[in-house]
């Protein structure tokens, strides 16, 4: 069964990638021959080229004669590093660039003129770029590299399959790279975090199913006969991300060889899809999966087992269950019928026990190290993200009341709330995963500089404060001001002075905002350093298993 | 509307009911006093690695 | 052997835990959304709903195009404050042919579910180039393209079978006058202009950014931003008979 080691057979897996990359070659440059529209032949002319680019990276390696496909070298699972590098160095690269994407429209809000009036530098186009690559690009990869490294090390056995991993990683960043473009030159769904058209989807449902065969085919080598906590959470993002993704983007396409597509709800219906499949993005893209770095990596870095492997469990299962039913709260006061309305609500508010049971749990994995907290950034970075997560799944309840939301809604306290979980939570969390990984995945000693981590956190820090306030603060204030009266019983504000009230916390949060791109630029030179200068590591005998903090 | 008000009103009643249950099942295996060596065991799944 | 056996299980259970989640994440969604295709409740009886016009689908789809969503809702909510604002708070039928919804989520400019009719064309034409020249204190960009652009619709009648399939109520001599219906709702003096009144009742018929030489992006997306919002006739509106 196992791949056998000779380095001059082609494997089956290479013969068909090739077979199924030249045909995929061909199709695309019949689309884009026949193209309906510019951006369709565009985007098969970069199909083309990625499928001209995956068959010479294939015959490369195997000229190379580099390849060791054996599942264990001495009794030893021969990890497989090469994907999930790529995914951590893409996680670095996209961050940084959908960091800066969102910067600038933040100066766009403070000032206007920033647009250029052109259309792939307005704002409209610009707000999907930056929101997919911050959540898909950046969070995706990270999601990736994390997942396929912690199924490896908890299995304690080769990532399954060989050319599958790294169809799984090149053809999600293929994705993106379309998603990306796609937005630019105006080919969007208009369905918020999930704009990419039709094509790029179906692309994306491919690689989904992959990701899910490699990480299932993973588990089944797995030499534990528990699987770890973190499989679960990463088991249950793959595939509510698929069951969202096939809900929300059913669509028919005008033409097979165009870009434009209709989604198949209508109104009231596609608005509730839209939440669900929303609001899910969060807790299953943003949360799940990144509660599975925390059940990993926290434990890890803190060199103790999690608090309570118990409170997971039920953390887990309430989590997933209570998380799926809390869309509606998007919709409140719409024309959504008030049952569901209620609903959403409801678990909205309940969701704040098990989002909190997660917390603690993360936490209190310190306990008896919290000293840790002083000497190791990271570990600090990782504990803050979870403080983080504990404020805003309290915030997210509280704004999902009916009477919090009529005046929330639709303002800067959504936006700010988001940043919250975005850049407190699902960024640090992954600062600190990246953080973790890259030495041990390029076989380093330690980080390049552990106080450039130390800049990055207060930096960052400081700009998620400066950020939050801002939006804390706008939001709340535009909200009073749409809803003021006069004394004579008027509406006491038109609009237009409502957003020029915006404008000074347009400004701080634009420089908050700035401050977090700056510490992410710190952390890819760090790592980069890292990767380049850092110190080699000498193999390390087994560690002894540690009790735990119980 | 007939099979509607049928299926809401089941959820509303057993499936409460099925919920609840199957919650409680969940903390009872998760707190089971016989089911600790397992769990704690499992904890240090991350510590045990080549 | 047993090994084999034992490895079987393993297996077995990690499919457990999968099938666990689906069930588990499945239940939430198959109570909110399926109802709302099958209660009639979910959308009120109005009168005056129709589908857009060929001219009014190409301006909608600049509209989506641009990312206006991002910072206009299209959702009047039944508060005080809102409806002295917009007007008469938006319905589920409203939207009802809308393929997707442009509910929107956040206000960084204002509300439009209501705006056809607020402003002239030229307001619209000249906010849309330039919106400080209008809106001094407005941070929206301008759109100056739309006006330089020729609209580019020829596959209009393709757009339209195609929401045909998706359930929307176009009509066979709907779409086989699209094209013409299109260019006709521009052209006032037009023979077309009465048939697209015909047949699309409260179509606007005008030379929406004021050049008739030429059929921009601008015409078809002012053309849709003067229908938003004014098709339900609320004087014939029972707010207590579409009570859920």
């Amino acid at each position: 069964m196992a791949v056998a080691t000779s380095r001059s057979s082609v494997t089956f897996g290479e013969a068909g990638a090739v077979l199924a990359l030249s045909a995929g070659l061909l199709l695309c440059i019949y689309v884009a021959a026949n193209a309906a529209d510019s951006v369709m032949t565009f985007h098969a002319l970069l199909a083309a080229a990625a499928a001209v680019g995956g068959v010479a990276a294939i015959f490369s390696r195997y000229a190379s004669g580099t390849r060791d496909l054996r599942a264990e070298i001495d009794g030893k699972p021969n990890y497989n590093w090469g994907p999930v590098k790529f995914a951590t160095i893409a996680a670095v690269v996209w961050g940084v660039v959908g960091f800066l994407a969102g910067n600038i429209l933040a100066w766009q809000l403070a000032f206007p003129a920033l647009n250029l009036d052109l259309p792939w530098t307005n704002f409209g186009r610009l707000r999907p770029f930056h929101t997919s690559v911050v959540i898909f690009a950046f969070g995706g990869n990270a999601l990736i590299a994390s997942s396929f490294y912690v199924v490896q090390k908890t299995c304690r056995a080769r990532l399954a399959g060989d050319m599958a991993p790294w169809f799984v990683v090149l053809g999600y960043n293929f994705f993106i790279l379309v998603a990306g473009t796609g937005y630019l030159f105006g080919v969007t769904q208009s369905k918020e975090y999930a704009e990419p058209e039709w094509y790029a989807d179906l692309w994306l449902t491919i690689v989904w199913v992959a990701y899910l065969l490699v990480f299932l085919a993973t588990l089944w080598k797995r030499k534990e006969p528990h699987i770890y906590v973190a499989n679960w959470f990463y088991l249950a993002f793959i595939v509510t991300i698929a069951m969202l993704h096939l809900g929300n983007n059913a669509t028919l396409p005008v033409s097979w060889l165009g870009t434009k597509s209709y989604i198949a709800w209508a109104g009231v219906q596609d608005a509730m899809f839209q939440w669900w499949y929303g609001h899910n993005a969060v807790g299953f893209f943003l949360t799940a999966g990144f509660l599975a770095m925390m059940y990993y990596f926290v434990p890890k870095r803190a060199e103790r087992p999690v608090y309570s492997y118990r409170l997971s469990i039920i953390h887990f299962w309430a989590l997933i269950f209570i998380y799926i039913w809390a869309g509606p709260h998007h919709l409140h006061y719409t024309s959504l019928p008030d049952w569901a309305q209620t609903l959403g609500m409801t678990f909205s508010i309940m969701l704040w026990m098990p989002s909190w049971g997660g917390m603690i749990n993360g936490l209190m994995t310190l306990s008896g190290a919290w000293d840790k907290l002083r000497t190791d950034p990271v570990l600090r970075m990782l504990v803050v993200s979870v403080a983080f997560y504990g404020m805003s799944t309290f915030e997210g309840p509280l704004m999902s009341i009916k009477a919090v939301n009529s005046l929330s809604h639709y303002t800067d306290w959504t936006v700010g709330h988001v940043h919250s979980g975005a850049l407190g939570w699902v960024g640090f969390v992954s600062f600190g995963t990246l953080y973790c990984m890259v030495p041990w995945l390029w076989n380093k000693k330690q980080l390049y500089s552990l106080k450039l981590v130390n800049w990055h956190f207060w930096i960052a820090t400081l700009g998620i404060v400066l950020y939050i306030t801002a939006m804390w603060v706008a939001g709340i204030l535009q909200g009073l001001m749409w809803r003021a009266y006069t004394g004579l019983g008027f509406l006491e504000y038109s609009f237009i002075e409502t957003v020029e009230a915006m404008h000074p916390f347009y400004v701080i949060r634009a420089i908050g905002g700035l401050l977090f791109v700056i510490g992410s630029v710190i952390m890819a030179y760090n790592l980069w350093m890292t990767v380049r200068h850092g110190e080699a590591e000498v193999p390390a005998a087994a560690r002894p298993a540690l009790q735990p903090a119980e | 509307m007939e099979t509607y008000s049928t299926f809401a009103a089941f959820a509303q009643t057993w499936g409460l009911v099925y919920f609840v249950a199957i919650f409680l099942g969940i903390v009872a295996y998760a707190l089971w006093p016989t089911n600790r060596a397992r769990f704690d065991d499992a904890a240090n799944i991350p510590f045990r690695e080549d | 052997m047993s090994v084999w056996a034992k490895h079987q299980v393993l297996e077995k259970n990690s499919i457990l835990l999968l099938l666990g989640i689906l069930f588990v994440v499945a239940i939430g969604g198959l109570v909110e959304i399926a109802p709302l295709f099958y209660l009639k409740s979910t959308i009120e009886k109005v009168e005056g709903m129709r589908p857009y016009s060929p001219l009014e689908l190409a301006g909608r789809n600049i509209y989506i195009r641009e990312g206006c969503y991002n910072c206009h809702s299209q959702q009047v909510r039944p508060l005080r404050d809102e409806v002295e604002r917009y007007g008469h708070y938006s319905l589920a039928a409203e939207s009802m042919y809308d393929h997707p919804f442009q509910w929107g989520s956040k206000r960084t400019g204002p509300d439009l579910a209501r705006l056809g009719g607020k402003y002239s064309d030229e307001w619209h034409k000249e906010h849309l180039i330039n919106p400080r020249a209008i809106v001094p204190a407005s941070i929206m960009p301008g759109y100056p393209f739309l006006f330089r652009r020729e609209l580019d619709a020829n596959d209009i009648a393709a757009h339209m079978k195609t929401l045909r399939l998706l359930g929307v109520p176009y009509t066979d001599e709907q779409i086989a006058n699209a094209e013409a219906d299109l260019k006709a709702q521009t052209m006032p003096d037009d023979p077309g202009a009465a048939a697209v009144q015909a047949r699309y009742p409260k179509a606007v018929v005008r030379e929406f950014d004021r050049n008739p030489d030429r059929l921009t992006e601008g015409d078809a997306l002012i053309a849709y931003l003067q229908m938003l919002g004014t098709l339900v006739d609320f004087k014939l509106y029972d707010n207590k008979a579409n009570f859920r």
